[in-house]
């Protein structure tokens, strides 16, 4: 569905189904020069089993016009006037990797509207080393690849995403050189790397959040490491899950993440 | 290109797309011959139909080895996904299929395999979609022949037989700017010798029965999508950016920002036209990709030995092989395709019709039939085989003359290939002076 944010057009994948208002909402936060497409199997299942789903386009990527926001908490605001327009009060929110922290932030901002946190791949600090960096603002597309292979915990998924065939791989440096090249105010990939190198709230967030939190943590993990979530998770009260897969869990272990998302939701 | 941390061609090769497996510990790809795949609950069949879940139904859709070779054709072209089909002719259609229907129109290169030029040129017009050929390395021929109703611009990689170089970085610029898409048939290159995808192509395709299984026991195709053409920016692919009523009004470009094709083909062209491969087939296939970046080694190898041999031969009028400084695509080869020009060449004898019959009934070692790709050394003769359904413009078109031979160079010792070609060539020579003195036809 498009929907407009001050003046802007602004997309939300809603898996298939319009939106029922007596229904239970769940939005979907993507990360770092990604986009809704990572969380359709999971909006699918959602969308077809009794709750509206949600799974935004963040500005500047895609289907969501630019330019991209400055900081986390724009951007949580931004996800909290999406809620807005599309005429939802409450709603469980599922962040991967920067959008786990944008959903942290949101669910800090309004915890009267946020019933559920849910956290996949996410570290706090989300430091990101200044080597790829300074890589990600001078060769952009080099760090691409270096992330994308770090991003996966090997050559063999399986099922794979969203179905059979498809080289995860492939298809997510695909997905990042696409959101890279279509935003061309600004680097966007150095920047949402900046974004989430340079989030320093996440303790302060964590006082305020009100609701259950869950963390999908992938064992394998090399980008948002589990080792580093310990002290959030305490603040939090975070009930932690963890799937056999990389950074990328949603694409690498979709049935493992949405067993976790289930109970989650439950 | 592959990332910093990405494992190597030859690595894929082996690896990409396969482990263990979980349940047996099989080593070895496991060939799922099943035509079917149990459900786990009633819910979880729901989910699967509905692309909730990811999963395998029945084999004509997807099957588990299948998906193995997917993979590892995707990885190795630097693809996003791609789908196994029962031949590349099936792939070809398919590509075109899911593209393109009545009313709509292919740019496509003349120099190609002449099961591709039957398929455009008289069977898909037969069903409404017609195409335009052009000559491969005609820049603005290929511009020119673009209409609003073209959905496809279409080459070979190496044109068949006479080896024109795709110059896939400009036809894929011409097709960008109309916010077409560039298909290649990569079979002749296989992704050893040249990645479509770096140059700019959009989906390509291999007849797998050639050098990716390159034993000669398979017929089998691979279609890959890299994941970069956008197909709602370009605003011609309704059938890629608006729901279909036909798969649960799904928007396949909403979907997946970079597989709009592949599920669309998969959900709609697999289910429907039905032209899949079979397990047992992608399992032949994955054999011989483990080995593809040996093998196209030493096909060149012994091409480039063999190519120099012809070339320097009397009864050899001319030899059609990219790296020799008089191929119309000298130039373009050193820049696409460093590592080689594969092992398929042709060449034409100086002489007679008969000439070349000898020539071709006198080898030992080369099989004579009408295929490429294999391990074995193959010849043939493209005008009265492959390509005898064209006319002689079409013929002189494609570049391909009354007398002009196809090679298809093996694995053998190059210097027994060698002594063989000299065997054909002094049985030629025999002929003519035979046929000069009244005593052959």
């Amino acid at each position: 569905m498009e929907l407009t944010i001050n003046g802007r057009t602004a997309y939300a994948y809603t898996g298939g189904k319009p939106l029922n208002p007596a229904q239970p909402t769940v939005a979907f936060i993507h990360g770092a020069l990604h986009d809704h497409s990572v969380w359709t199997l999971l909006a699918r299942w959602c969308a077809h089993h009794g709750y509206n789903a949600l799974a935004f386009d963040l500005p500047g990527h895609l289907r969501s016009a630019g330019p991209p926001l400055q900081g986390v908490a724009e951007l949580a605001d931004w996800v909290l006037a999406m809620l807005d327009a599309a005429g939802v009060q409450q709603a469980a929110l599922a962040g991967h990797s920067m959008g786990s922290l944008i959903a942290l932030e949101a669910a800090a901002r309004a915890p009267d509207r946020i019933n559920r946190l849910v956290m996949l791949g996410t570290a706090y600090p989300m430091r990101v080393a200044p080597a790829l960096l300074a890589t990600a603002l001078a060769e952009p597309l080099k760090a691409i690849d270096m992330v994308n292979a770090w991003s996966f915990s090997g050559i063999a998924a399986k099922p794979s995403f969203p179905g059979p065939g498809m080289w995860l791989h492939g298809a997510n440096r695909s997905l990042m050189r696409k959101v890279q090249a279509h935003e061309t105010s600004c680097n966007l990939f150095h920047h949402e790397f900046s974004l989430c190198d340079s989030y320093a709230s996440g303790l302060q967030a964590a006082r305020q959040v009100v609701c259950p939190v869950h963390f999908i943590l992938g064992r394998l993990d090399q980008m948002t490491s589990p080792k580093v979530t310990a002290e959030l998770a305490t603040r939090l009260k975070a009930q932690v899950h963890t799937v056999e897969a990389g950074h990328n869990m949603v694409a690498e272990a979709p049935d493992a993440v949405l067993a976790a998302l289930r109970l989650a939701l439950a | 290109m592959a990332g910093l941390s990405d494992p190597g061609f030859d690595t894929l090769a082996l690896h990409a797309g396969a482990a263990p497996d979980p349940t047996t510990g099989a080593r070895a790809v496991p060939i799922h011959l099943s035509t079917s795949f149990v459900f786990r609950s009633s819910e979880h069949a729901a989910s699967l139909f509905n692309m909730e879940a990811s999963g395998h139904v029945y084999s004509r859709i997807s099957n588990p080895t299948n998906a193995v070779l997917e993979e590892r054709v995707s990885a190795l072209e630097g693809g996003a996904g791609a789908l196994a089909t029962a031949s590349g002719q099936a792939a070809l259609h398919l590509a075109v299929a899911t593209l393109a229907g009545a009313g709509h129109h292919v740019v496509a290169s003349s120099a190609l395999y002449g099961g591709s030029h039957n398929l455009l040129h008289y069977t898909l017009k037969r069903f409404g979609i017609d195409t335009t050929f052009v000559k491969p390395g005609d820049v603005d021929a290929w511009r020119q022949a673009i209409r609003p109703n073209t959905r496809l611009l279409f080459g070979e990689t190496l044109g068949n037989p006479a080896l024109d170089v795709l110059d896939i970085p400009t036809v894929s610029a011409i097709a960008h700017e109309a916010k077409l898409p560039l298909l290649v048939d990569s079979t002749f290159t296989t992704p050893w010798l040249m990645k479509p995808f770096e140059h700019g192509a959009s989906l390509l395709y291999h007849s797998a029965t050639k050098f990716l299984s390159g034993h000669g026991t398979v017929i089998g195709g691979v279609l890959v999508d890299s994941g970069n053409f956008d197909w709602e920016a370009s605003g011609r692919f309704p059938e890629l950016t608006a729901p279909y009523a036909g798969f649960h009004g799904m928007d396949f470009a909403e979907e997946s920002s970079v597989g709009a094709f592949l599920l669309r083909a998969r959900r709609e062209g697999l289910r429907d036209f039905g032209a899949c491969m079979s397990p047992h087939s992608a399992w032949l296939i994955l054999q011989g990709i483990e080995t593809l970046p040996l093998r196209m080694e030493r096909h060149v190898a012994n091409t480039r030995k063999v190519v120099q041999f012809l070339a320097g031969h009397a009864m050899v009028d001319s030899v059609a092989y990219p790296e020799l400084e008089g191929h119309p695509s000298y130039a373009l080869a050193k820049r696409l395709l460093p590592r080689g020009c594969g092992s398929v060449f042709s060449f034409n004898l100086k002489g007679t019709r008969a000439q070349g019959q000898a020539f071709i009934e006198s080898l030992g070692l080369f099989s004579h039939l009408a295929n490429v790709g294999d391990c074995r050394s193959l010849v043939i003769h493209p005008a009265s085989t492959t390509h005898f359904r064209m006319d002689d413009a079409a013929l002189a078109q494609a570049g391909i003359g009354a007398g002009t031979i196809r090679l298809s160079i093996g694995l053998e010792d190059a210097d027994d290939l060698i002594d063989d070609l000299k065997r054909g060539l002094k049985a030629a020579q025999k002929a003519g002076a035979a046929g000069s003195n009244g005593l052959a036809a």
